[in-house]
């Protein structure tokens, strides 16, 4: 919480020089959630106008563009009109669970986005175990769906919790596998420490071979793990409705379509910070001002959705027992083996580093 | 060994295609199709193939090339084109001949089919590249092809 970063030391002396010694953590404390939940809110309203504009592209559409400039404020216009809108509920939901299940995912996602360092520093909660932390978190949020699927008292929107349980139970395997065989490398679970080691070569260099399948993987993982296309099996357009949420309207309704689009956020974080070196500059080359670690962090995060998206709008669905082909013939066994390739490169220091 | 070539086969054939829609993606700026509507309608121009509405070009001396056969109100499934004609003396020959008065196309009962402009034997209707249809009234778009005081072009009837 204690930062190096100007800024945030201001902020704290400020907060000091005037309050009790007694109330400044909790002061503190609000503040940095208030600045996370700005940080959800307005990177969650990026992604979904990001999505609909790269998709647009893809597709030699325009995309949104009426909406302020280059449609800048379409996603706020979205949700705005979702906030104005009928919360509605089928008749013999479930009312209690019903109305929890959207805070299950926010919750999670929030909570993993709290440990994730931005810059030097600049880090709400520096844990020593970051990234078992990270994996266990993104675990919660399968709970929010498989509840807001079961109480719904919707068949649709069951079948689509199912096949999210199913479907995040075993590829969240690949994806702790996949970032198990980077810790090999950096021998810490802390993300800083993860981050200092990389100041020698981002991982993905140090790792060569085993490095780059282990990110393959983890990307295909972490697709699927988001529940989104070609791994969209939870949402089905065309055979569930909107899956698990099929009967949620206006603000819950937002509130997994913004965790959705978090949660791809996240995978693409966790990559940035374990493959790609966070918020180091390539080659170092702005290595004495801390603060454009946010800038080169979030540009190698936006580029990682971007391939996600990417994959959304090149390949096509799987079918459930595809998917399920996919992570338990291929991933996992050559996870396992690129587990025990990368034992041996650390253990006959066949890394690269500079 | 059809596990590792599968696995080949897969990477390969999936770079493939995010090769095929990352050049799209390059490409979007310049050939995006999208026509933002109400903003180009000076510049908007309809594709050769677009059905309109049916027209009955004249040229310049106000003569079509209708004569009045009535194979294109026989083609139309459901009666959009009723043809009023005349026999008239042809003060050339003196002969007796088929003229049409006037040639009535009902644009709200027309499916945009197009039997009627395949079945017309002298092409003297096609369709035209217009879309913007909207009347406020029923009774406008029933539309008369030929113009008042037109004749059928010498020639055509041979």
């Amino acid at each position: 919480m204690y930062n190096s970063l100007i800024i945030t030391n201001n902020i704290h002396s400020w907060v000091v020089s005037w309050m009790p010694a007694a109330v400044t953590g909790i002061t503190e404390m609000i503040m940095i959630a208030l600045a996370y939940l700005t940080l959800f809110a307005v990177l969650g309203l990026f992604l979904v106008l990001m999505e609909r504009k790269v998709a647009a592209w893809f597709q030699l559409r325009i995309g949104p563009n009426r909406v302020g400039f280059f449609g800048m404020f379409q996603t706020i216009a979205d949700a705005l009109k979702l906030l104005s809108k009928e919360l509605t509920g089928t008749d013999k939901a479930d009312k209690f669970l019903y109305n929890l299940a959207p805070y299950f995912l926010i919750i999670s996602s929030l909570m993993a986005l709290a440990v994730f360092p931005f810059s030097q520093n600049l880090q709400a909660f520096d844990i020593n175990i970051g990234i078992f932390f990270l994996i266990a978190i993104s675990s919660i949020g399968v709970i929010g769906i498989l509840l807001g699927g079961w109480s719904s008292n919707n068949k649709f929107a069951l079948i689509g919790a199912m096949r999210s349980g199913v479907q995040t139970i075993s590829y969240e395997l690949s994806v702790g596998l996949s970032l198990l065989t980077m810790i090999l490398l950096t021998g810490s679970l802390q993300l800083s420490e993860i981050i200092e080691v990389q100041k020698s070569g981002w991982l993905i260099v140090q790792g060569h071979i085993p490095a780059v399948i282990a990110f393959m993987i983890y990307m295909i993982a972490g697709t699927a793990e988001t529940n989104r296309a070609p791994f969209d099996m939870v949402e089905a357009e065309s055979e569930l409705g909107a899956g698990f949420h099929t009967e949620y309207s206006g603000m819950k309704f937002a509130y997994f379509f913004l965790a959705e689009f978090i949660n791809m956020f996240i995978i693409a974080a966790i990559g940035t910070t374990v493959f790609f070196g966070g918020w180091l500059s390539p080659f170092g080359i702005t290595e004495s001002i801390p603060w454009l670690g946010v800038f080169w962090f979030f540009l190698k995060a936006f580029a990682l959705v971007f391939l996600m998206m990417w994959f959304r709008w090149t390949f096509p669905r799987l079918r459930v027992d595809q998917l399920l082909t996919l992570e338990w013939k291929y991933l996992l066994p050559i996870n396992l083996f690129n587990i025990v390739l990368m034992a041996i490169i650390v253990w006959l220091n066949f890394t690269i580093q500079f | 060994m059809s596990y590792f070539s599968d696995i080949y086969h897969g990477i390969r054939t999936l770079l493939t295609g995010m090769g095929v829609t990352g050049k799209y993606f390059l490409h979007s700026r310049k050939g995006a199709i999208t026509q933002q509507y109400p903003d180009n309608r000076d510049t908007l121009k309809m594709f050769e193939r677009f059905r309109g509405e049916v027209v009955m070009p004249h040229d310049e001396n106000n003569e079509h090339s209708c004569t009045g056969c009535q194979k294109c109100e026989i083609a139309c499934p459901n009666g959009s084109i009723e043809i009023i004609w005349d026999r008239q003396v042809d003060p050339e020959t003196g002969k007796k001949k088929k003229l049409i008065d006037k040639h009535i196309y009902h644009l709200g009962m027309c499916t945009q089919c197009g039997l009627c402009i395949d079945a017309c034997p002298s092409d003297a209707i096609k369709w035209a590249q217009n879309f913007e249809n909207a009347v406020y009234d029923r009774s406008q778009l029933t539309r008369v092809l030929n113009r008042p005081g037109s004749k059928v072009r010498a020639g055509v009837e041979e």
